[in-house]
């Protein structure tokens, strides 16, 4: 079976994904696709894409044999592809870079984001200081008194911080907030999105920048075990890390690819994030998937302890692989997030982030009922640092 | 021949006025008594606003007017049931304008079903662009699918969505969100008299308009004006319910007055 080769040209994976915008957006969304098209088949671009990515972010990032963590879970062997280890500490990069070549490309000056736990922010703000792009990010109240780091981290890269305070305050919220100022500023300015969400083409071409942590993954196992992995494992948010793991390996089929959603409180409650598990399909920002909503389709509040996977949404190829069965999803609560971003760091001596503490965490559950000889590969998306001070909190220690 | 329809062509040159609220604010008996004070003081058309949690293309004044709402209980159901009520005494043509949501997870059979059932004449989904409204608009006889055009539209767009849309063009007189500007856009007029080329229906202006003064400017150039958030911020203003539809009636009066003098 070959990768497969959706969206189709309409933008579907299935009956997800789509153009859900107002009019005004929908020229600028036909000139994002064309732009991408001709991008793609210009080696130029490829070229100075691979550059950045080699010389600045730091690519190809390790694959790292997790022996101790192995040996202490005592069944399957752990791989961690470390995207902890590009430049400002999580994959969100490979996109921004990539979408700010595109910007240029465009030639527009200006380019807004939103963000949950900064990540992205940081990214895209690294990005347009590199491009000399003027850049505002939008960010919920609520997440940025969690991200204080992050937040401080953006402005001194040179970015406007836009505090959020309609809605939940959360990532939903920015991203409604960062979708207006589009509308209103649609003709300077480029959209880049942090996640495999939103109106076609936006899930195609995230997926398409990320799509490099499965590829250098699927050389980097053969050349340290000679084969390819058992199971993959990544955490699902909006899914732009799980979807850049999965993609490659989609047509090898006899691989298990496994995304993890935030339980929160649990998912008999109504705290949590997990709209794969218990959401169903609804149309928010531009695209249909998999969301949380009630019986009158109105958004319901998602919940984490990490900021980044604190969304009702999620990427639609997320749904796509959901009811074709290539991928499973499964739940981790914060309590076990905490437990796994602790394991991590006592075992590895890796502080991985909240949201790669939910992969870490139910690694740790399924990696002792595997064989010895099985392979399971987990792509740690973040590192922690930015997390330490909450962690602290939660473990009542006073910093 | 569509109520929508036959109320404009009733017009015989004279402009449009469509107003717009959120139905549900500050609550269902009040969205009656608007409704009437609207009616009564000129309207051609009014558009009743389904609140959304997610109103992406909504300036402040409407976001508010739907969180208030949503608070207050408002869904769809009740909405279809509000203009059932409403179609006991009045003729005036009624659009429901919606985020897709709601009307996706209400089921689009039984929506257009009981919309119809209930009065509604048309319908405006602004995050429904007609690339996405293929299995709806096969089912939706009965009730206008109304499209939106923008300033941003390219020309082979204006042709397509010229030919689903039924009812009038919902032309977006600015990019941005609704209620966000303080003068109308340079280039309106031509603007519409580009799309009145290739586009047989009227073309009505809305979004960003305010006052008396820019829907006269607005109006001259076109078939007719939306008003929305100048309406919902007078709602939002005055609590006592008397002063509140005193002040909507004369607010559609001074429309009505500045754009058919």
């Amino acid at each position: 079976m070959k990768t497969h080769e959706l969206p189709d040209v309409r933008g579907h994976f299935g009956k997800f994904g789509g153009k859900y915008v107002i009019e005004t957006l929908m020229p600028a969304l036909q000139e994002l696709e064309n732009l991408y098209e001709e991008a793609q088949k210009d080696p130029k671009f490829k070229e100075d894409l691979n550059y950045y990515l080699k010389h600045y972010v730091g690519r190809p990032t390790s694959l790292y044999f997790a022996e101790q963590l192995t040996e202490y879970l005592g069944g399957a062997k752990i791989y961690l592809k470390r995207e902890d280890l590009t430049h400002t500490g999580a994959h969100k990069i490979n996109n921004t870079i990539g979408s700010a070549l595109l910007t240029q490309r465009m030639g527009k000056k200006r380019v807004i984001a939103e963000t949950g736990a900064g990540q992205h922010g940081v990214a895209t703000a690294t990005a347009a200081s590199l491009f000399g792009l003027e850049c505002d990010v939008f960010m919920g109240e609520e997440d940025i008194k969690r991200q204080a780091l992050n937040v401080f981290r953006m402005r001194l890269l040179g970015a406007n911080v836009i505090p959020v305070t309609s809605g939940t305050r959360t990532l939903k919220d920015a991203t409604s907030e960062a979708i207006r100022n589009w509308i209103t500023t649609v003709e300077s300015t480029h959209y880049i999105i942090g996640s495999v969400v939103g109106p076609h083409p936006y899930p195609m071409i995230v997926r398409d920048f990320q799509k490099i942590i499965g590829e250098e993954s699927k050389q980097q196992m053969m050349e340290m075990e000679g084969r390819l992995p058992d199971t993959c494992v990544a955490c699902v948010g909006g899914g732009s890390n799980s979807m850049g793991l999965f993609y490659p390996f989609i047509e090898n089929e006899g691989i298990q690819l496994v995304g993890v959603e935030a339980a929160g409180h649990g998912i008999e409650t109504d705290k949590h994030g997990a709209s794969l598990t218990k959401g169903s399909a609804g149309v928010l920002h531009g695209m249909m998937s998999y969301l949380l909503h009630d019986e009158d389709g109105q958004v319901t509040e998602a919940h984490s302890i990490s900021a980044g996977l604190d969304y009702p949404g999620v990427g639609c190829e997320h749904s796509y692989l959901k009811d074709s069965g290539r991928a499973t999803y499964a739940t981790i609560t914060d309590e076990e997030a905490l437990e796994g971003f602790k394991l991590l760091s006592s075992k590895e001596g890796i502080i991985p982030a909240l949201e790669s503490a939910h992969a870490i965490a139910h690694v740790a559950k399924m990696a002792p009922e595997m064989k010895k000889e099985e392979i399971i590969l987990v792509c740690l998306s973040g590192r922690g640092d930015k997390d330490v001070n909450q962690v602290a909190d939660r473990m009542g220690v006073s910093l | 021949m569509s109520r929508i329809q036959k109320r404009l062509d009733s017009l015989n040159g004279k402009k449009a006025l469509v107003a717009f609220f959120t139905a549900g604010d500050p609550d269902m008996d009040a969205s009656k008594d608007i409704f009437a004070a609207i009616e009564k003081n000129g309207a051609d058309i009014i558009e009743i606003g389904v609140p959304f949690s997610d109103p992406l293309a909504d300036g402040p004044t409407i976001q508010a007017s739907s969180y208030r709402s949503l608070n207050n209980g408002t869904t769809l159901e009740k909405i279809i049931q509000l203009v059932s009520d409403i179609r006991k005494t009045s003729e005036l043509p009624v659009v429901l304008m919606t985020s897709f949501n709601p009307v996706f997870v209400y089921g689009h059979k039984e929506f257009v079903a009981d919309a119809i059932k209930a009065g509604v004449d048309g319908v405006i989904i602004p995050d429904l662009p007609h690339e996405e409204a293929e299995g709806f608009l096969e089912i939706a006889e009965g009730l206008d699918m109304i499209f939106l055009l923008a300033p941003t539209s390219t020309p082979d767009r204006v042709q397509q969505i010229g030919k689903v849309s039924k009812g009038f063009i919902y032309y977006i007189s600015l990019t941005g969100t609704t209620g966000t500007k303080e003068a109308l856009s340079s280039g309106l007029g031509e603007k519409v008299k580009a799309i009145k080329t290739s586009v047989s229906l009227p073309v009505l202006v809305g979004f960003g308009i305010s006052g008396p003064e820019q829907a006269r400017e607005a109006a001259r150039v076109s078939d007719g004006v939306i008003i929305g958030s100048a309406i919902v911020k007078l709602i939002e203003e005055n609590k006592d319910p008397v002063e509140r539809d005193r002040k909507v009636g004369e607010f559609i009066a001074s429309i009505q007055q500045a754009i058919n003098p």
